[in-house]
């Protein structure tokens, strides 16, 4: 019976690389940002699972606030955001999208293996779950450093951030204070950001970090 | 039966002498042909034989030649006998075109005499039992075989292609040297059986994988070792290409089986992660060369530069399962890189054939002045189109059924224990796949354009069939391509006893099965029928066909080409070589080959033609082989001045020479 | 007698194939004209563009050789055969061990090849541009499609599809990951090989954005009609492929009886529907990519495809 249970879990943390994935490939902003928001949301049902399964009631809080904040409220901020900023073009990616995503696979692998390997001991739910955890973190990681637009790399921030709570779900009982210590980290550096984003536009006419480092007088 | 065999040899050996004497006889071109075809016949006959009947047996003899105290040591097993075998349909075949093909060759002086050696020169190497006999055999091919490229050699780009070429096969010669040295050990005892009892241990073993890799890998063109390949292969005339290609990789992949199969020791699992990881890179690269390159016999030879990999891929495999202990995983995965070496010679020998018989008809290798072909030489397209649907690897063809066999043998491959291998098999897999659909685009583009629409060129226009001796060796080896690939199951029964010798298993007998159905592991895991699929195709083609014809309508009319109504815009108007790869230049050409199209547009009313420009780079000459030319250059340079040296220096420089050795010699007692 | 059975039931399934082929196409039609908004051509017009055309005069360029001619009907015979083996009401059929999920996906690329050799024959710009396009989309596809088999046949244990379907059907299955991506993954690949939107569009004659419209063009005729009917095919094996691996529910077992049999084909024809549906509403909500851009998507199955090799080749359970 434990079977089908486990499976579930594995199969939304999967949902969880595989949406990394997506954003990975995607090159549209608002698109990015809608897969953000699914991000999210199956993020939020891959920790009211946990909170099912593990009969952890505390964990449904989590999956609420992901669902608020991260699946509703940043995403719909976002999109507001970039329609102020008028910027709706594609990104440039700074490598091509083929290698990108090789590189993707790549990280994936190399999560699987650390993370199989050095925890053979361990049990499996939170063995599989971890590394696939830690797949969404370094996806979320390649999409920052392989974006050039400041909004997409804060959608790759974001992603990241989901990565650690599907990790810190899957590993039985980070405390709730901690959670939401996170969370309001999350959101104090995302509201730096937007005024950040703001500034950037003001002064450089672009959201692309790339001028930032032109006026650091630094070639890219 | 090897006494037989190795007087056939040197039967084979007379004839190039003879050819010498005759060279200037008119009747010499058939004379040598015929000979070596009917020498090559009986080898083939005697090979299949030996296949049939040695099992887990062998033959042997010594001859009292070479080095005074040493002999030669020949032994014939069932491995041997299926290279054997291989190497002497493509040689006979190859002997037979030319009695048409060869009429065309300006100087058959320069072709004649080496021809028969280069023949002889393959059965030796695999014949040989000791690593002298092996490397003198080796040589011997190999420089037969550089004679072959300089055939006509009053193209600057032949003598450079042959230059390069003797450069490489030293090389490869030099590290085959070096390996067996290794593996004779302080002993000294280089016959293949002292050496498979000593059974090298260790850091031995992987410094011979890697020399074999060096030596067999560089004469079969694994990347990043094929950089003289495509342009040696195609520079000799057609026969001795389809034979380099055909025959000669295959010569290669015996080499690289019998010492590290047999005489390396026990393998490491990491061996065949690098010869997975090297075959794959192969796959990749050389198909994805074939498909940019617009010369057909180059092409070609970019295309064999992906099947050596494929079938590396599964010796890297074989070699796997070997280190693990699964045998019958290992003979899986040995059968399907044996079956493909000998799909390989006969698609390949056919498609080089055919690339002759297009050169004479038209005068011309490159795709964009050819064209219409299949109405020009029509008993020649229906062999070169069974065979580029062979080399795609489509059923109901041979290449598909090894190919298939390959990736059966990547579905058992989980249950390896090693982490690299679990990571490297899939990402492997995933190049053969890729391999395989590109090998399907790049002979479309080479069928479609040299025979389909409309002639490029008015050589193409006026084109005329090949002659008969051609065609027969055509036909010859198509033939097999169909029936390898419907009769699957007796191919592999044939060749389970080399599997046998190579990796101590073999797979379950097919003969016998229902249907004439092939199961490499288990009836419930997978199966495939070539005969019931062709039959299947067949039947309900023709059943339409006919009930169309009969029921619906047969009038037909021929009119002006629709082309969305743009009527007739001309002949250039229709795809050439280069736009029919841009797309898949542009999708996989600008990372890996960092493919770059410049265009030239002149501004309006200027009277200058518009040009594009397009340039890629192979990434491992310039990464690899550029370094390299220019630390010799400079190496070259610097050590420019030992040349104008007093003799005393020099005098001085053998003494200290002589001196440091002493000391070598005192500090390593 | 069981012999003369299974082969009836082998041939009910060729014939119900061919027979619900064109209502597949005609049935993805209709849904999208009226999702758009328009009445759409009625559910019975592929079969009446088929008679039509099967009736007509063949009108032939003038260079076309016999390759030309013959192949509508190799292209068709094909994918009749490989839409054989693909189990749609009921697993183990007859010949369904002739040949497995690698043997199909090769059958399909045998018909791609001629096709697109046909669109190089008559010597037209049109057919060179079509014939590229195709081999470049079919050069990432079929890789993708392999892996997916590999997916699938390390789950299940078997590359035999009927094995996999039976495999599906039991309760051992459970919810993979690797099969969520493999799912994925088939999509895009089913997609591109239909020449479905976003990768083609099968409704338009614009030079810039067709590819397999293009490579046909030059057909006319009955041989047209081969061609048609081999799409129209095409499209249903992929739906049934999907079908019987993803939702394998009520697929009559090896050795079934006549009440097992009648439940699976009214299944299997409520799947067909399903699978038209979400095909139609899908190609409703998106927009057609770019050709440059479809390396990018593709190049996104393969991944997938290989991800989900990988996830099975680390880990059992997975």
């Amino acid at each position: 019976m434990m079977l089908p249970l486990l499976d579930t879990a594995h199969m939304l943390a999967g949902g969880l690389v595989l949406v990394s994935f997506m954003m990975l490939y995607q090159d549209r902003l608002s698109a990015l940002i809608n897969l953000l928001a699914l991000h999210a949301l199956v993020l939020s049902l891959a920790v009211a699972w946990q909170a099912w399964i593990q009969n952890a009631p505390e964990l449904i809080i989590t999956a609420a606030t992901a669902l608020g904040f991260k699946a509703i409220a940043i995403p719909v901020a976002l999109q507001r955001m970039i329609k102020r900023l008028g910027i709706h073009r594609e990104i440039e990616p700074v490598v091509g999208i083929s290698a990108t995503m090789l590189a993707g696979i790549g990280l994936v692998a190399l999560a699987l293996v650390v993370m199989l390997r050095t925890t053979a001991s361990a049990a499996p739910l939170a063995r599989e779950d971890i590394a696939l955890a830690l797949s969404v973190i370094l996806l979320g990681m390649l999409i920052m450093v392989t974006r050039r637009n400041a909004v997409s790399q804060v959608a790759g921030f974001m992603s990241l951030e989901n990565g650690l709570v599907l990790a810190a779900t899957g590993a039985q009982g980070m405390p709730l204070v901690v959670e939401i210590s996170v969370a309001f980290s999350i959101l104090i550096a995302f509201i730096v950001i937007g005024i950040f984003l703001f500034r950037i536009r003001e002064r450089f006419d672009t959201v692309e970090v790339q001028a930032l480092d032109q006026f650091r007088g630094e070639r890219r | 039966m090897i006494a037989a065999l190795l007087a056939l040899i040197g039967a084979l050996l007379v004839l190039g002498l003879a050819a010498v004497a005759m060279r200037r006889s008119p009747l010499a071109t058939k004379l040598v042909y015929g000979g070596a075809l009917v020498l090559t016949l009986a080898l083939f006959a005697l090979a299949a034989v030996a296949l049939a009947s040695l099992g887990a047996g062998a033959r042997e003899a010594a001859l009292p030649l070479g080095l005074p105290w040493l002999g030669v040591h020949f032994r014939l097993d069932a491995l041997a006998a299926f290279f054997l075998a291989v190497i002497d349909l493509a040689a006979a075949a190859a002997s037979l075109y030319a009695l048409g093909y060869g009429a065309h060759e300006p100087e058959p002086g320069r072709v004649l005499p080496f021809f028969p050696v280069f023949l002889a020169a393959m059965n030796l190497v695999v014949l040989a039992a000791d690593a002298y006999g092996f490397l003198f055999s080796w040589e011997l091919m190999s420089l037969a075989s550089w004679a072959l490229v300089l055939a006509q050699h009053r193209e600057a780009e032949n003598v450079a292609a042959g230059t390069l070429y003797l450069l490489m096969a030293s090389f490869g010669t030099l590290a085959l040297l070096l390996g067996f040295g290794f593996l004779a050990g302080p002993g000294g005892d280089y016959s293949f059986a002292a050496i498979a009892a000593r059974r090298p241990e260790g850091w031995v073993g992987a410094l011979v994988l890697a020399l074999a890799l060096l030596g067999a890998g560089s004469k079969a063109g694994l990347v990043p070792l094929h950089v003289w390949l495509p342009r040696a292969h195609p520079a000799a005339p057609s026969h001795v290409s389809a034979l380099m290609s055909g025959a000669m990789t295959k010569v290669a992949v015996y080499a690289f089986i019998r010492i590290v199969f047999q005489l390396a020791g026990p393998p490491a699992w990491w061996w065949g992660l690098v010869v997975l990881a090297l075959g794959g890179a192969s796959t990749v690269l050389g198909v994805l060369h074939a498909l940019m390159e617009t010369d057909i016999k180059r092409l070609l030879a970019y295309s064999t530069i992906e099947n050596i990999g494929l079938i590396f891929a599964s010796l890297g495999l074989a070699l796997a399962f070997r280190a693990d202990a699964m045998g019958a995983a290992a003979a899986l995965a040995m059968t399907a890189a044996l079956f493909h070496a000998f799909n390989h010679m006969l698609f390949k020998s056919t498609l080089f054939f055919g690339a002759g018989a297009v050169l004479t008809a038209t005068g011309t290798r490159a795709l964009d002045r050819l064209g219409g072909l299949i109405h020009r030489m029509p008993s020649l397209a229906v062999p070169v189109l069974g065979a580029c649907l062979a080399i795609a690897a489509l059923p109901p063809f041979n290449g598909f059924a090894s190919e298939w066999l390959t990736f059966q043998a990547i579905l058992l491959s989980p249950d390896l224990p090693q982490w690299g291998l679990k990571l490297a098999v899939p990402a492997t897999g995933t190049l053969l796949a890729l391999g395989a659909a590109l090998a399907a685009a790049c002979f479309v583009r080479f069928y479609g354009l040299a025979f389909l629409g409309r002639p490029r060129s008015p050589e193409a226009a006026a084109a005329v069939e090949t002659d008969r001796a051609s065609l027969a060796a055509i036909w010859g080896l198509a033939v097999p391509c169909v029936l390898a690939g419907l009769f699957p199951g007796a191919v592999i029964d044939a060749i389970a006893p080399a599997v046998q010798a190579s990796v101590d298993a073999r797979m379950p007998v097919q003969t016998g099965l229902p249907w004439l159905t092939i199961i490499p592991v288990a009836a419930s895991r997978s199966s495939y029928n070539g005969i019931l699929i062709f039959l299947f195709i067949t039947a309900s083609a023709l059943t339409v066909a006919a009930a169309v014809h009969r029921f619906a309508s047969r009038a037909a009319r021929r009119y002006r080409a629709w082309d969305c109504g743009f009527g007739d815009v001309g002949i250039a108007a229709q795809y050439s070589a280069a736009s029919f790869a841009q797309p898949i230049r542009r999708a996989f050409g600008s990372t890996i080959f960092r493919a770059t199209d410049v265009v030239e547009m002149p501004p309006p009313g200027a009277t200058a033609p518009a040009r594009i420009r397009q340039s890629r780079i192979d990434p491992v000459w310039d990464g690899l082989y550029a370094p390299l030319v220019g630390f010799v250059w400079l190496l070259a340079d610097r050590l420019n001045f030992l040349q104008f040296l007093s003799i005393r220096r020099f005098m001085s420089f053998v003494f200290l020479a002589l001196v440091f050795l002493l000391l070598v010699l005192a500090v390593w007692h | 007698m069981a012999l003369i059975r299974a082969i009836a039931i082998q041939g009910l399934e060729m014939a119900l194939v061919l027979a619900l082929a064109p209502l597949l196409t005609g049935f993805v039609r209709k849904l999208k004209a009226r999702l758009q908004r328009r009445a759409g051509p009625p559910l019975l017009q592929p079969y009446r563009d088929l008679r039509r055309l099967l009736g007509k005069e063949v009108v032939l360029a003038d260079n076309a050789s016999w390759l030309f001619r013959s192949a509508p009907y190799l292209i068709f015979a094909t994918t009749w055969v490989a839409a054989a083996l693909v189990p749609t009401f009921g697993a183990g059929l007859m010949f369904s061990w002739s040949g497995d999920l690698i043997v199909i996906t090769a059958l399909l690329g045998s018909a791609r090849f001629f096709l697109a050799l046909a669109g190089l024959d008559a010597g037209t710009s049109f057919g060179g541009i079509g014939a590229s396009r195709e081999v470049m989309i079919a050069s990432l596809g079929e890789p993708a499609l392999i892996m997916i088999v590999f997916t699938l046949a390390l789950v299940a244990g078997s590359s035999q599809l009927s094995n996999v379907a039976l495999f599906m059907l039991s309760a051992s299955a459970g919810l993979r990951v690797s099969l969520a991506l493999a799912l994925f993954g088939l999509v895009i690949v089913a997609l591109a090989e239909n020449a479905r939107i976003p990768v083609d569009n099968p409704a338009t004659h614009l030079e810039l954005t067709m590819v397999h419209e293009a490579m046909v063009l030059e057909y006319s005729g009955r041989h047209l009609a081969m061609i048609e009917l081999a799409a129209f095919v095409q499209l249903l094996l992929y739906v049934s492929l999907i079908a019987c691996v993803f939702a394998p529910f009520l697929l009559a077992p090896v050795h079934a009886s006549a009440a097992d049999y009648a439940l699976g084909i009214a299944a299997y024809v409520g799947k067909l529907a399903a699978g038209g549906a979400l095909l139609a509403g899908f190609e409703t909500a998106t927009a057609k990519m770019r050709v440059f851009r479809l390396p990018n998507l593709l190049g996104a199955a393969l991944m997938l495809g290989l991800l989900a090799t990988l996830l099975l080749f680390v880990s059992r359970t997975l």
